[in-house]
């Protein structure tokens, strides 16, 4: 049972990846359509930041001391002036765990 | 011009710093597996047949939960079906491929790949053989998670939980987004959905996944129409 729901879930996910890519015709995307398409990067991955961030395991809010709040915000900081991927996770990596082991 | 493989390791280097994320959150997600009560061939049978990381942890979670298939199923598409938007906006870089091509790298498009190629395909749109830079880090990628997860489920139940590094996570997207925050209307968009998101986490079959980037694109279209 388990491995059949492993092959649908993984069929799924592939034709989430396929459906879009060999289906769709470019010229059928107005000028509009593809300015809105600009921005899904953006809707997108603070989707995943945003809970990431200000939720615990369980779903709920984090206090305003939460580690993580500082470890992001270091992040962002380091990340917009430095424009370097790495510099921005190990930063924001670095600062969070020298809150939760040395504070 | 640059040759294919020029191009293939532009899109290598392009995605390593991602692998600083992506090689520690296979390895937890190969000690979740194991932790879950998941054998070490059900466990990584994810990792290649889904290969969607946050879906896999949640799928293992709900079946070991006692959900049922159809639950853990959906929640697996309505998670990913944010590649439907990556897809929508590659189809326009891939359209002149075979269907055999698109076929075959529509399997390697993930979140950090169409991250960086989708940058490369935007500042290179002249060049000849571009999909091979989605190759080099869809299958970069591929080839990371496939090899932590092997390390999470052996070696799992070495890595300390206490270093959270799950939190390595929200931090690779920041650093993917970077650029755009200096941007005010893709600001805007960022708090709506990234809010909607927080706000929706808890709604059923993770589909705060899909709402809250629908509701962001919404803003944006909003957004698009105030500035005419």
């Amino acid at each position: 049972m388990t491995w059949t729901s492993i092959f649908i879930a993984g069929l799924i996910t592939y034709f989430t990846r396929m459906g879009m890519v060999t289906l769709i015709n470019k010229d059928i995307f107005s000028e509009n359509f593809r300015k809105i398409l600009n921005y899904v990067p953006s809707v997108v991955f603070p989707s995943i930041i945003f809970p990431g961030i200000f939720l615990d395991d369980y779903g709920t809010l984090v206090t305003i001391t939460d580690p993580k709040i500082y470890g992001a915000l270091t992040a962002i900081i380091v990340g917009f002036f430095s424009r370097n991927v790495i510099l921005t996770i190990t930063s924001g990596l670095a600062s969070y765990w020298f809150l939760i082991f040395i504070i | 011009m640059l040759s294919k493989f020029q191009i293939f390791k532009i899109g290598f280097f392009d995605v390593a710093p991602h692998l600083l994320s992506v090689i520690p959150f296979g390895i937890i997600f190969g000690a979740i597996g194991i932790e879950l009560g998941f054998d070490p061939i059900m466990t990584y049978a994810t990792s290649l047949i889904i290969f969607g990381g946050a879906s896999q942890i949640v799928f293992l979670q709900l079946l070991s939960g006692g959900a049922s298939s159809l639950i853990a199923i959906t929640s697996v598409g309505v998670i990913n079906s944010r590649h439907l938007l990556y897809g929508a906006v590659l189809s326009e870089y891939l359209n002149k491929l075979s269907s055999i091509k698109k076929l075959f790298i529509s399997y390697f498009i993930v979140d950090q790949g169409f991250a960086v190629s989708n940058v490369y395909f935007k500042k290179n749109k002249e060049q000849n053989f571009n999909y091979y830079h989605l190759l080099g880090s869809g299958i970069t990628l591929w080839f990371c998670w496939q090899i932590s997860t092997i390390l999470g489920i052996y070696l799992g139940s070495i890595v300390p939980e206490a270093l959270g590094l799950k939190f390595a996570i929200p931090l690779t997207f920041i650093a993917i987004i970077i650029n755009e925050l200096r941007k005010s209307d893709h600001l805007l968009v960022m708090f709506v959905s990234g809010l909607t998101a927080t706000f929706f986490y808890n709604a059923p079959f993770k589909s705060y996944i899909l709402i809250s980037p629908l509701i962001g694109l919404f803003a944006a279209y909003l957004i698009l129409k105030f500035k005419k």
